[in-house]
C-alpha cells in the first residue's frame, strides 16, 4: 500500500495500535529544557520511577538564560532556581545536560540539528511547541505538554492518535529579497493561524527542495503557528550532506545503513493526503505581520486589511489586535519608525541567518533610533560567527551580538521589549505581551529585520537590493 | 487525576478569538517548578494593570459572572505547548472550557489534567454567549457520560465529541501514564525487535 512520509515513519514506531485507543508511539529522542520539565521530574519522584531511557534524552538550558555574562550566576532568582533545578534533575536521573558554559548549549531546536541528534525517520518530542523544527530532516517531531514529558520519561512512549496529513506544495522561484521566513509567513497568512489544526504537514515542491537545511528548519518551525501538530520535509541530498560529519551523526557502516533507510523516506507517488494546497513562489513578497497572531501578515507593500472586510464575528477581535499594535486599518506600514530589532529565536538564529544579516549590513550602520540585538541560537553558532568575523561586522554596524538563548523571543529572561515599543523580530510569535508587557511585535525575515535596523523604519529590503 | 462526570454551573464568557497561551499565562510566570498557584496569574495582563490593580472591564473581575465553565471564542489555546495554561485555568476554579475550536496541544494538555475541553458548533457557541448576555446567571449542564451540553434556561442542547479512551480516563480519574506503564513489557519487546 502506498504511504505518505508521515505514515511511513509513524507506522515504524507504533508499539501497539488498538481500536478505540490512541496508538502507543515509540519516541526515539526526547529533548528537554528547564521550563517544562520540573513538574515532570516531580511526577516521576512521586511515582517512584526512573527515567526509562535516559540515553535517549538530551537537556539544555535556553528559555531563561541571560544573554550577557552567561558565566556569572543568573541574577533573577526564579530563573536561576529553574536552571539549577534542571541541573539537579539531570544529575539525579542520569540525563546528559548541555547547560550554561557547555560548548553545545543553545536553543533546544538549534542544537539538536547541529549536533546530528536530529535525523531522518526519527520520532522526536520536546515540551515545546516549536519541536516541529526538526521535521526539516524528515522526522516526526512535535511539541508536548508536561504530563506527556513525564510519560516519555517513564516509558519512552506516548499515547497519540494518528494525525491527518496535509501536503503544502510551493513551486517555482523566489524573488529577490524573499526567503524561507517569507514563505512560511505567507502560507500562514493565507490559511490562518488555525488553518493547519489537526494536521501533520509535509512541505514539498521545487521551491522547498531548493532550500538549505537552515531555511527548511525555518519553515517547519512555524508549522505550529497555523495550528498544525508538526511539519516535515522529505530528506534528500541536501539533508544528508548537512548531517554527515556532525558530532553524533552515524559513521562508517552505521552511516551506510542509515543512509539506505533514509533514502526510502518519501511520500509514495500515489499516497493520499487528507488535504493538498499549492502555492506559487513567485507570488511571495517580503512579509511582515501587523497584528497579534502570526496569521495577521501581509506583503510589505500591502495595506493592512480593512476591519470592515472581516467576517462579522471576527471584527471585534480584529480591531482589538490593531488597537494593541497602534495601527490603523487600511494603512501601509512602510516608513513606520521602529524601536528594536531582534534577530534570533529557533526560527532564525542559525549561522546562515547571521551570515545573511552580516552580508547585508556590511559597510552600513544602524539608525540611531533603533536598538539591535542579535542572539545566536547556540554556542556553536556564536563561535562560528566569530570565526568568520561576523562579530566585527555587527560591531561596526552598531548591532549587539549577545550570547545564545531564547531571549526576547518570549522575554523570560531580562531581554524584554518595553511597553508600547515596536520590535521587528525574526522570531515566530507576535502575541500580545510575548516580547514583554505591551510590547508590539512585527514578525519578519532576517533581511527585512536588518533593513529596518539600518533605516530605523519599516522598509522594503528590495529597495537596497535593486540599488546594489 | 481529578474525576469528571457531570457539572451544572454558570459560566464566565470571554468572547475573543484566537486566545493564545501567552494570554492565558504569560511567560514571565512560568518560572515555578510545581503545578500549583498558576490561577492567580491566569489572563494576567488582561486582568490586572501593571500596578496589580484589577481592570474593571475584564470579565473575571466582574462579580456578575462566575462559574466553573469558561466559554471562549474560536481557536482557544493556540501557541505554546505550556501545560501551565491548563493548570492556570484549573487552578482558577474552572473544570471545563467551551469553544468552537481548540488548538491541539492545549486540548491534549487539558484532557491530561482532568479539565474538559468541549468543542461546540459556532451556532451553539453564539447561543451560549447570547444567553449569558441576557442573563449573566444562565447556567449550563455538562454531562460527560452522555456527551451533551445544555443551556438550562432555553433547553437548547448539543452533543460533543470526545475520544472514548480519554472519556474513560476523565470519568475514572486515571491518566495516560497509569495506562501506558502496564505496557512496559511490550515496549521492551518493540525495542528489541528493531
Ligand atoms: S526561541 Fe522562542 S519559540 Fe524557540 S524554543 Fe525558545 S521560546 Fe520557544
Amino acid at each position: 500500500m502506498s504511504k505518505t512520509l508521515v505514515e511511513k515513519i509513524w507506522d515504524a514506531h507504533v508499539v501497539k495500535s488498538e481500536e478505540g485507543f490512541p496508538d502507543i508511539l515509540y519516541i526515539d529522542t526526547h529533548l528537554i529544557h528547564e521550563v517544562t520539565s520540573p513538574q515532570a521530574f516531580d511526577g516521576l519522584r512521586k511515582r517512584g520511577l526512573p527515567v526509562f531511557r535516559p540515553k535517549q534524552t538530551v537537556a539544555t538550558a535556553d528559555h531563561n538564560v541571560p544573554t550577557l555574562n552567561q558565566l556569572l550566576p543568573i541574577k533573577e532568582e526564579l530563573s536561576r532556581y529553574q536552571v539549577d533545578m534542571l541541573t539537579k534533575n539531570c544529575a539525579e536521573f542520569g540525563i546528559e545536560l548541555y547547560g550554561l558554559g557547555h560548548p553545545f548549549q543553545g536553543i533546544v531546536h538549534v542544537i539538536g540539528p547541529e549536533l546530528g541528534i536530529t535525523l531522518p525517520g526519527k520520532t522526536m518530542v520536546c515540551g515545546d511547541s516549536h519541536t516541529s523544527t526538526h521535521g526539516a530532516f524528515g522526522a516526526i517531531a512535535f511539541g508536548i505538554g508536561t504530563s506527556q514529558v513525564e510519560q516519555v520519561f517513564a516509558t519512552q512512549c506516548l499515547l497519540q492518535s494518528k494525525p491527518k496529513t496535509m501536503k503544502i506544495e510551493v513551486n517555482g522561484e523566489l524573488g529577490k529579497g524573499v526567503g524561507a521566513k517569507d514563505i512560511i509567513l505567507y502560507i500562514i497568512a493565507k490559511i490562518s493561524a488555525a488553518g493547519g489544526t489537526g494536521y501533520f504537514i509535509e512541505y514539498a515542491g521545487s521551491a522547498i527542495e531548493a532550500l538549505s537545511m537552515e531555511a527548511r528548519m525555518t519553515i517547519c518551525n512555524m508549522s505550529i503557528e497555523m495550528g498544525a501538530r508538526g511539519g516535515l520535509i522529505a530528506p534528500d541530498q541536501t539533508t544528508f550532506d548537512y548531517i554527515k560529519g556532525r558530532e553524533f551523526a552515524p559513521t562508517g557502516e552505521e552511516w551506510d545503513k542509515a543512509l539506505a533507510y533514509w533514502k526510502t523516506l518519501y511520500s509514495d507517488a500515489d499516497a493520499k493526503f487528507d488535504s493538498v494546497l499549492t502555492f506559487d513562489a513567485a507570488d511571495i513578497a517580503p512579509m511582515i505581520t501587523y497584528g497579534t497572531n502570526p496569521g495577521m501578515g501581509m506583503g510589505i507593500q500591502e495595506h493592512i486589511p480593512a476591519t470592515g472586510a472581516q467576517p462579522e464575528k471576527e471584527k471585534l477581535s480584529y480591531q482589538k489586535a490593531l488597537d494593541y499594535m497602534g495601527f490603523d486599518d487600511d494603512s501601509s506600514l512602510i516608513g513606520k519608525p521602529v524601536d528594536y530589532v531582534f534577530i534570533g529565536s529557533c526560527t532564525n538564529s542559525r549561522i546562515e541567518d547571521l551570515r545573511e544579516v552580516a552580508d547585508f549590513v556590511k559597510d552600513k550602520r544602524k539608525a540611531d533610533n533603533v536598538t539591535v540585538w542579535i542572539v545566536p541560537g547556540s554556542k556553536q553558532v556564536e563561535q562560528q560567527a566569530k570565526n568568520e568575523g561576523l562579530d566585527k561586522i555587527f560591531e561596526a554596524a552598531g548591532f549587539q551580538l549577545r550570547e545564545p538563548g531564547c531571549s526576547a523571543c518570549l522575554g523570560m529572561n531580562e531581554d524584554k521589549i518595553p511597553a508600547g515599543k515596536y520590535c521587528v523580530s525574526t522570531s515566530n510569535r507576535n502575541f500580545e505581551g510575548r516580547q514583554g508587557q505591551n510590547a508590539r511585535t512585527l514578525l519578519a525575515s532576517p533581511l527585512t529585520a536588518a533593513a529596518a535596523a539600518v533605516t530605523g523604519r519599516i522598509t522594503d529590503v528590495r529597495e537596497f537590493l535593486e540599488k546594489a | 487525576m481529578k474525576k469528571f462526570t457531570k457539572l451544572t454551573s454558570a459560566v464566565v464568557p470571554l468572547n475573543i478569538e484566537n486566545i493564545d497561551t501567552d494570554q492565558i499565562i504569560p511567560a514571565r510566570f512560568l518560572k515555578a517548578t510545581t503545578r500549583e498557584g498558576f490561577g492567580e496569574n491566569l489572563f494576567r495582563d488582561w486582568r490586572y494593570e501593571n500596578d496589580n490593580q484589577p481592570k474593571a472591564d475584564f470579565v473575571m473581575n466582574n462579580p456578575t459572572y462566575s462559574g466553573q465553565v469558561l466559554v471562549a471564542g474560536k481557536n482557544f489555546g493556540c501557541g505554546s505547548s505550556r501545560e501551565h495554561a491548563a493548570w492556570a485555568i484549573q487552578d482558577a476554579g474552572f473544570d471545563a472550557v467551551i469553544s468552537s475550536f481548540f488548538a491541539d496541544i492545549f486540548k491534549g494538555n487539558a484532557l491530561n489534567n482532568g479539565l474538559l475541553p468541549i468543542q461546540v458548533s459556532e451556532e451553539f457557541l453564539s447561543q451560549i454567549f447570547q444567553a449569558v448576555d441576557q442573563n449573566p446567571k444562565s447556567a449550563l449542564e455538562v454531562d460527560l457520560e452522555n456527551q451533551t451540553v445544555t443551556i438550562i434556561e432555553t433547553g437548547a442542547t448539543e452533543s460533543f465529541e470526545i475520544n472514548p479512551y480519554k472519556k474513560s480516563c476523565l470519568i475514572n480519574g486515571y491518566d495516560d501514564i497509569d495506562f501506558i506503564l502496564n505496557q512496559k513489557q511490550l515496549i521492551k519487546e518493540f525495542e528489541q525487535a528493531r
